[in-house]
């Protein structure tokens, strides 16, 4: 058994790393010291790394490699905009093959079963965000592409912090009233035209394969005829997300009031039970995981469908509308704050039903342990 | 017997439906150009008889609701007496928009299952990786339409692939998440078969795990293609009107033209269908010929 264990991650890191020797210093502002610092950090943590050492050893070594070379290498681009050299992105790699080699020790071999998995089901993800960061604010300012093709995460996140207000306005006029409204009076509609249907085999077997049709449909071309109706304001952003969140709903409500089985519906004839009490002690219970998916489906319809339908025309607040006219005027750092605040709305949406389905489906399957 | 609980049990409610849903189409269609009708008799000072005023209802060159009919009419006219590759023909910008959709589509479903190849694979890619593609679901990723349509016309790409990359964007992740739950589906003890076979992981792939994934593949292709469609409509949107179904919409908003706006949104709706049955037959085809389990 010898004393070292070479993976490729390393060894090309390691390469990397001696390519970028050749090319010192880095950038316009990075002096030869900094920059062979960084060098010599990697070199240390590729070499180091390989080593037969301890898990936890092998990932802290890792991580300062990893990190400190890349946090070195941030700092060394202030004010070196577009002036790195082929030394500066060879030892980019090598961090960032560094980083690759810490997320495949801490994943292990793929077995599901590792202690301090729930950390590690967090840890993992959370630095492969981190690097798409790191690499994406490195290579825009590092390469100097222009502003106006891809600003870096910094410009984007000191844009939503100076422009706090505006985002709010948009938000409030695009999530607290045309998505919350829409999505409220949809899902509720579909909910309860479902229970009518159910109620009538009829009304069933005629409603659901005409609604699995017009999910597959494009229902967001509806967008421009409801601003003709209800106008430029939220109304028609709302009724656009009301016609689009109705159908799921409606489909898979029908679908989970069909999900109680045989046993159980005999059992309830056998309490005496009329349609009524089956389907709210026993089938709208089992078809809670089927309204679930279908709220979760509408959280990310209903956001869609408000930002698209702003496209088509709005009063000057909203953050479909903020996306189009600052994508036309080239302010794209204000996009991508628009575009964060759409993807923060919207996990956090679906994060919360997630949370809520637990709550109320505690009793199903995929929850026991 | 088959047919009689075929009438009884499907054509018979859906037909009943789709019958309501026109009725309920003429009855609004009336209720909602009613009041305008009225004003305009009221100015050009006519009394019409009910029947006659219902007819008027019917007939405006800009109703606020146009009637089935005029959006037929409509419909013919702009697909069956134009020539299919003239700028009025609902089939040149019915085409211009297939044509971003299949090609959005056919590259989304290859980096798709590219992508479920490396996560069943390699263990630190799905760890890292597939917890952000299904983070990814719940955003609404239609919103950077605009841009990358805006930042590649900046940078002198136009035409057909920036939508098609939309297309790509939005049908890669059904197809990405429906494979990696495909591969992963053949039973333990046929993977330990394979492995008494000495088989490696290249054979297994081919040989046990891809041909176990296909009732998967075809599921989640149908989800793919009416979001690569919904994705190519969306990406005409911000060109201005140039060409295809979602400029026929913008152009419809701009000038208030409703029945063009029916026209075009039903234009999308058949391509919509097409595509899925397509997607569909060549599911089942395909599945019943490989004798596979539907999921």
């Amino acid at each position: 058994m010898s004393a070292i264990r070479p993976n490729w991650q390393a060894l090309a890191a390691l390469v990397a790393t001696l390519y970028a020797l050749t090319a010192l210093p880095f950038t316009a502002t990075m002096g030869p010291a900094l920059s062979l610092a960084v060098a010599a950090l990697l070199a240390a943590g590729a070499i180091l790394s390989m080593l037969r050492a301890a898990r936890p050893i092998e990932t802290t070594i890792l991580a300062i490699a990893s990190f400190g070379a890349a946090a070195m290498l941030l700092a060394g681009l202030t004010g070196a905009f577009g002036t790195a050299n082929a030394g500066y992105f060879a030892s980019l790699a090598a961090a960032w093959l560094l980083g690759w080699r810490l997320v495949t020790v801490l994943s292990g071999d793929g077995s599901h079963g590792d202690k301090g998995s729930s950390l590690v089901a967090i840890a993992v993800p959370a630095l492969f965000g981190i690097w798409v960061l790191i690499l994406w604010e490195c290579i825009v300012r590092g390469a100097g592409v222009p502003f106006v093709l891809l600003p870096p995460p910094s410009a984007i996140g000191l844009r939503i912090a100076g422009s706090l207000p505006i985002l709010a306005a948009d938000f409030r006029q695009t999530v607290l009233k045309a998505v919350l409204f829409g999505y409220v009076v949809g899902s509720l509609a579909g909910f309860l035209v479902a229970i009518l249907a159910d109620r009538f085999r009829f009304l069933a077997n005629g409603l659901l394969p005409i609604g699995n049709m017009v999910s597959a449909l494009p229902m967001i071309g509806i967008a421009p005829i409801m601003v003709i109706w209800f106008g430029f304001d939220w109304q028609s952003k709302a009724a656009v997300v009301v016609v689009m969140t109705f159908f799921p709903m409606l489909v898979n409500t029908l679908a989970g009031l069909a999900a109680s089985g045989d046993m159980e519906r005999d059992l309830m004839r056998t309490y005496g039970a009329g349609h009524w009490q089956v389907l709210v002690k026993l089938r709208l219970q089992a078809a809670m995981p089927f309204i679930f998916n279908a709220l979760k489906i509408n959280s990310t319809l209903a956001l869609i469908g408000a930002i698209v339908a702003e496209f088509f025309g709005t009063p000057i607040v909203g953050m479909g509308f903020r996306i189009s006219t600052e994508v036309g005027r080239m302010n794209l750092d204000m996009v991508w704050a628009e575009i964060a605040l759409a993807a923060i709305v919207g996990s956090l949406f679906y994060g919360g039903l997630a949370l809520l389905e637990r709550a109320v489906t505690f009793w199903h399957p995929s929850y026991r342990r | 017997m088959q047919v009689g609980r075929f009438v009884h049990d499907r054509l018979l409610p859906i037909g009943t439906i789709l019958l309501v849903i026109v009725l309920a189409w003429y009855v609004a269609a009336y209720a909602m150009n009613a009041p305008f009708q009225r004003d305009t008799d009221r100015r050009a000072g006519v009394t019409p008889t009910s029947s006659e005023f219902l007819v008027k209802t019917m007939s405006q060159p800009k109703p606020t609701m146009p009637a089935p009919h005029q959006v037929v009419e409509n419909l013919w006219k702009n697909t069956l007496t134009v020539k299919p590759w003239s700028k009025r023909s609902l089939v040149y910008h019915a085409w211009i928009t297939l044509s971003a959709t299949l090609s959005g589509f056919a590259m989304g479903t290859a980096l798709g299952v590219l992508i479920a190849i490396g996560i069943v694979h390699i263990p630190a890619l799905d760890r890292s990786f597939l917890p952000w593609i299904i983070a990814s679901q719940t955003i609404p990723i239609l919103a950077i339409a605009p841009m990358i349509i805006v930042l590649l016309s900046a940078i002198g790409i136009t035409g057909l692939l920036p939508k098609a990359l939309i297309s790509t964007y939005l049908s890669f992740f059904p197809v990405a998440v429906g494979m990696v739950k495909g591969l992963r589906s053949p039973d333990v003890l046929h993977l330990d078969l394979m492995r008494t076979y000495s088989a490696n992981k290249v054979q297994t792939l081919w040989k046990l795990r891809i041909p176990a994934s296909v009732p998967f593949f075809f599921t989640s292709m149908k989800v793919a293609i009416a979001a690569s469609l919904i994705g190519a409509i969306v990406g005409e949107l911000p060109t201005g009107a140039v060409a295809g179904i979602g400029s026929k919409l913008l152009a419809g908003s701009y000038y208030s033209q409703t029945i063009d706006i029916f026209a075009a949104l039903i234009a999308g709706s058949i391509v919509a269908i097409l595509l899925v049955t397509l997607v569909d037959l060549a599911g089942r085809f395909v599945n019943a010929r490989m004798g596979a389990r539907q999921p």
